[in-house]
């Protein structure tokens, strides 16, 4: 297992894995924002929370279509599923999600906060930003999984499953802006979305991989 | 160990493509599949793997493999087979000894290491080449050589030799009985004769 999450970050870091696809797209979005929002500093700093989060989401499913489809069409993933008495499929794609994510996603996190300041934030609000994010992101990577599963054998599938995904995405997005925001709002607390948040990463970690399993392996032909 | 194949049947899309297969093949035995294109080669390896669903009749493995060092078991006929397809499931970014170091991590230890595995497939010195720079015929062996690096008693071999000069074709055909000879068995679908002993199943044939 640890083997398949080594060759997957490296697959990602070489040459057309694309690990910094997802950073560009994400700077270039929130290097937008300012131009179409107006110097108006302090709504930049009031919307710079959401608009990172959106930023992020957005990113992370760019890179998601590849996640099994690289692995379909060299006949990888073949091997993958018959390899399921060993390593149990669900596992082995929790794995890939794993390695997908510290691959692609969280170089997002760690540009988060320089992307910060183009936004005009205060530290505490960065800081919160990007910790939410740090624990959002995978809920992500893992509701991904399910759908670029289901578009496994689809040459383009990369729009239908940002499709798929987006709406279910919204919870984990309405949590991780409200804990964001809750951080340096007074009245508005932190801690309780901030809790549900890691609760739906948790919860979506058993959840996705499952149900792309299931997926893949009805998904052979 | 024996695997048995009664009356099998397998769908392609919702087609028909073979019907009544019947194959008993006991340890040390293989199995030659011939027939034209379209008759049903390779879906029968996949229905055999179990990557496609049996559309009907029965297919199953009898017995527990033993081995002399671990005793493991093969719970299912999807554990206990290496599926070589017309594919190789190599990553063109890594390089040779790094695909098969991860399939051997990932499927567990076989007889030979990966540096013994690309010598016996006649791939020495250059393992450390990206799997994308290497010819067809050499893609195929360093594909061969994923059969070597971790053990399963019996290998389905979708067109194995296609690519492969001669003399690869002749080295591969003495890794085959040699698999066999250790109690192995092996599925082959084919056009090219393989150079080995075994049963034949000739499929698409109107009778």
């Amino acid at each position: 297992m640890l083997a398949l999450f080594l060759r997957d970050i490296r697959l990602n870091i070489r040459a057309g894995g694309g690990a910094l696809t997802g950073v560009i797209f994400f700077l270039a979005v929130i290097a937008t924002i300012p131009f179409g929002v107006g110097p108006d500093l302090k709504l930049l700093a009031r919307i710079g929370p959401a608009i990172l989060w959106i930023g992020a989401l957005l990113s992370c499913l760019l890179g998601l279509d590849r996640l099994f489809q690289a692995d379909r069409e060299d006949g990888s993933l073949d091997l993958l599923v018959l390899g399921n008495d060993r390593h149990m499929l669900a596992l082995t794609v929790l794995v890939k999600c794993l390695a997908h994510w510290a691959g692609s996603v969280l170089p997002l996190v760690i540009a988060a906060p320089l992307l910060g300041l183009f936004m005009n934030m205060e530290p505490l609000s960065i800081g919160a930003t990007a910790l939410t994010l740090l624990i959002g992101t995978p809920a992500i990577t893992f509701i991904g999984a399910a759908g670029a599963a289901v578009a496994v054998a689809l040459p383009r599938g990369g729009l239908l499953i940002s499709v798929l995904v987006l709406p279910l995405t919204i919870p984990v997005l309405i949590f991780g802006v409200s804990a964001s925001y809750g951080a340096t709002a007074n009245p508005d607390p932190f801690l309780q979305p901030f809790l549900i948040l890691a609760a739906l990463t948790l919860f979506l970690s058993v959840l996705g991989p499952v149900s792309a399993a299931l997926a893949l392996r009805h998904g052979t032909d | 160990m024996r695997l048995i194949a009664e009356n099998l049947g397998g769908e392609r899309g919702g087609d028909r493509v073979f019907s009544g297969i019947g194959f008993a093949l006991e340890d040390g035995q293989a199995l030659v599949v011939t027939g034209p294109n379209g008759s049903g080669k390779s879906t029968l390896l996949r229905v055999i793997a179990g990557l496609l669903p049996v559309a009907e009749g029965s297919m199953k493995i009898d017995g527990v493999m033993k081995i002399e060092d671990g005793g493991e078991a093969f719970p299912s006929i999807a554990s206990a087979c290496h599926y070589l397809g017309h594919q190789n499931a190599m990553k063109p970014a890594l390089s040779m000894a790094e695909n098969l170091r991860f399939w051997r991590d990932f499927n567990g230890d076989g007889q030979l290491g990966v540096e013994e595995a690309l010598e016996t497939v006649g791939l020495v010195g250059i393992g450390h080449l990206p799997f994308g720079y290497l010819s067809t015929g050499q893609r195929r062996r360093a594909a061969i050589a994923k059969l070597l690096v971790s053990y399963r008693p019996l290998w389905l071999l979708d067109e194995p030799t296609a690519g492969l000069d001669k003399a690869s074709e002749g080295r591969f055909a003495g890794l085959m009985t040699r698999h066999c000879e250790g109690g192995g068995m092996i599925v082959a679908a084919t056009h090219l004769p393989l150079g080995i002993e075994g049963m034949e199943l000739r499929m698409g044939e109107t009778d």
